[in-house]
């Protein structure tokens, strides 16, 4: 008999699965190289870069009244794209995951269609409504409405670009939770608003708040459906990253250096919002994993392996 | 409409207000531009959609898109792997990191990687002597679209080689098979459509993307501009029409990949137990 194939007995890893050691380093440093290049190095550009006329500089950045300007109509528009966004999403996903309907995954398609379309040819659609050549925009002049080139038209854009946000976050979430709680309080005679209040919100709201910051950052951050709309009026119309841009095209060494400080604003809200990101998923994988240790000893554990209780 | 017996109330009101609430945001807007676009005839569409500038776009669009995708799923698979199957000090921290391109704005980002990659950039400095011009060309443009298409193959990959079993492997492994061959005929072929599916996201986005290409593009008519610079243009120009069919073409095209998308999810979850 042959003796066996010297590379079946030869131990090159611990388990059958894993991988050679070489190819282990191989793929961890091309894989971080890559995060180094393209995700960390940027980042620290930006803030040596914000900063390369010294904090004083820095802060002096952000008296200018046009930047302010723009910090204003970025939280504006926020603030009154998010509630939008959110009130849509917590309404879609109870008619989509709690109840069965014909056309289903073609609603789902039609509100995951903003992901899909590029930026600037949304800015295009508002236009081609309300804007001077467009469908409304004679009697829009008539009775003296501006949408376009105003504050309700990077509204109605930053509405389309995030649409989907809070509505994509919370169908799978109510759906894995399924409807027999609702139900269950029906029964002990809530009405429907009660349910909504003590049942759902209550069982979907750290899927909501993620939703919601995800939502956030891209309404403050959207730049091509808005650069569109806006029609770059300064101290008007820019938004925060308008306004990058607008002092980037300043082209003076001063006026980069506050295009860098205004973006590094940006890039905070960027990084608090992944901080509160990590924070929820570790949240929820926690919350599942002690739901799953109260389940487990009850149902499947013979009852002579069961835990003591400590004793007092 | 209901099929079941639903106890829940509050369907016809919850499905109203979704149905009036995506065709006033959604549908409108996109029947409008569709309906404006119409009137042009056809060959007066043909010809605006295939001006020189126009054709230079959507090769620049589509090139670079495509190599951004391409090193996309290869970094992005790699990435994936790398998170869920190795332990490493800092990988949470790195994988929170994968997120960065869905929560910067893409201004910012093109702001940043044009100035890192220009030549007295903190990378140009060293890659510009050897030749490698990574800002104001088209170089930059899939560098900026590498970036933003990123984290789509490493978040469809993660849970996917999150769920492959170890024991097929170690089977595998039991049986005689190399690593080597136990990663081309058991892991690459499970893990390959949704590889695809990542892909073709990244693409997807790439397509479309506007804010952080500006920023490192040359931006020359017919050589640094992308399909949506140049809508832009012509809008600044007053040249409707143009912009219109230029825009429908890229309507068209989200259309179709949306539904290449929405298929290869359905081969990709085939492969998933």
């Amino acid at each position: 008999m042959p003796a066996l194939p010297k590379k079946i007995v030869r131990k090159t890893s611990q388990r059958g699965s894993d991988d050679p050691p070489l190819v282990k380093w191989l793929f961890t440093i091309s894989g971080l190289a890559f995060v180094a290049v393209f995700l960390v190095l940027p980042l620290v550009n930006l803030f040596a870069l914000a900063l390369v006329m010294g904090f004083a500089f820095y802060l002096d950045c952000f008296l200018d009244p046009d930047t302010q300007s723009a910090i204003w109509l970025t939280l504006i528009a926020a603030g009154i794209s998010v509630p939008l966004i959110m009130s849509f999403g917590l309404v879609a996903s109870w008619a989509i995951a709690k109840f069965n309907f014909r056309g289903k995954a073609l609603l789902v398609t039609l509100i995951d269609l903003p992901f899909a379309i590029s930026p600037v040819v949304v800015g295009l659609m508002f236009v081609v409504l309300f804007g001077r050549q467009g469908f409304l925009g004679g009697w829009l002049d008539q009775h003296d409405v501006r949408i376009i080139f105003a504050v309700p038209g990077i509204v109605l854009a930053t509405v389309f670009i995030t649409f989907p946000f809070v509505a994509r976050e919370l169908i799978p979430v109510m759906q894995a939770i399924g409807s027999e709680q609702e139900q269950a309080a029906l029964t002990l005679g809530a009405n429907g608003w009660q349910t909504f209040w003590r049942v759902t919100l209550p069982s979907v709201k750290w899927a909501l708040l993620y939703g919601v910051i995800l939502c956030n950052a891209r309404a403050m951050g959207e730049f091509g459906a808005v650069s569109v709309v806006s029609g770059h009026i300064t101290g008007q119309t820019d938004t925060m990253p308008l306004r990058v841009e607008k002092l980037h095209q300043g082209a003076s060494a001063s006026s980069i250096t506050a295009a860098f400080a205004v973006a590094s604003l940006l890039t905070l809200l960027a990084l608090l919002t992944l901080v509160v990101k990590s924070f929820l998923e570790w949240k929820t994988e926690r919350e599942q994993a002690l739901a799953q240790r109260a389940i487990v000893p009850l149902t499947a554990q013979p009852f002579g392996k069961r835990e003591q209780p400590p004793s007092a | 409409m209901a099929k079941r017996f639903n106890a829940l109330p509050g369907f016809g009101v919850t499905m109203g207000f979704t149905l009036f609430y995506l065709s006033a945001i959604i549908l409108v807007p996109v029947a409008g531009l569709v309906v404006k676009a119409s009137s042009l005839s056809w060959t007066e569409f043909w010809r605006l959609a295939t001006t020189q500038r126009a054709l230079a776009a959507y090769q620049l669009t589509f090139g670079a898109s495509l190599l951004a995708a391409m090193v996309n799923a290869v970094f992005g698979s790699i990435l994936a792997w790398v998170l869920v199957r190795y332990r490493f000090p800092g990988r949470r921290f790195v994988d929170a990191l994968v997120d960065v391109p869905f929560a910067l704005p893409t201004a910012v980002a093109g702001l940043t990687l044009a100035n890192l990659f220009a030549q007295n950039g903190w990378l140009g400095r060293f890659l510009v002597p050897l030749g490698i011009r990574g800002a104001y060309s088209a170089l930059g443009v899939v560098i900026a679209l590498t970036f933003v298409g990123l984290p789509f193959v490493v978040r469809t990959l993660q849970p996917v080689v999150e769920q492959l079993e170890r024991e097929v492997e170690e089977a595998a492994a039991t049986l005689g098979a190399s690593r080597l061959r136990t990663f081309a005929s058991i892991i690459l072929p499970t893990l390959f459509p949704t590889i695809i599916t990542g892909f073709a996201l990244s693409f997807a986005r790439a397509i479309g993307e506007y804010g952080s290409v500006i920023f490192i593009s040359s931006n020359i008519p017919g050589r640094g501009e992308i399909a949506p610079m140049v809508i832009i243009t012509m809008l600044e120009q007053y040249d409707y029409m143009g912009a219109m069919a230029l825009a429908l073409v890229l309507l068209v095209i989200s259309f179709i990949l949306l539904a290449v998308i929405n298929l290869l999810e359905r081969w990709a979850s085939r492969y998933q137990t």
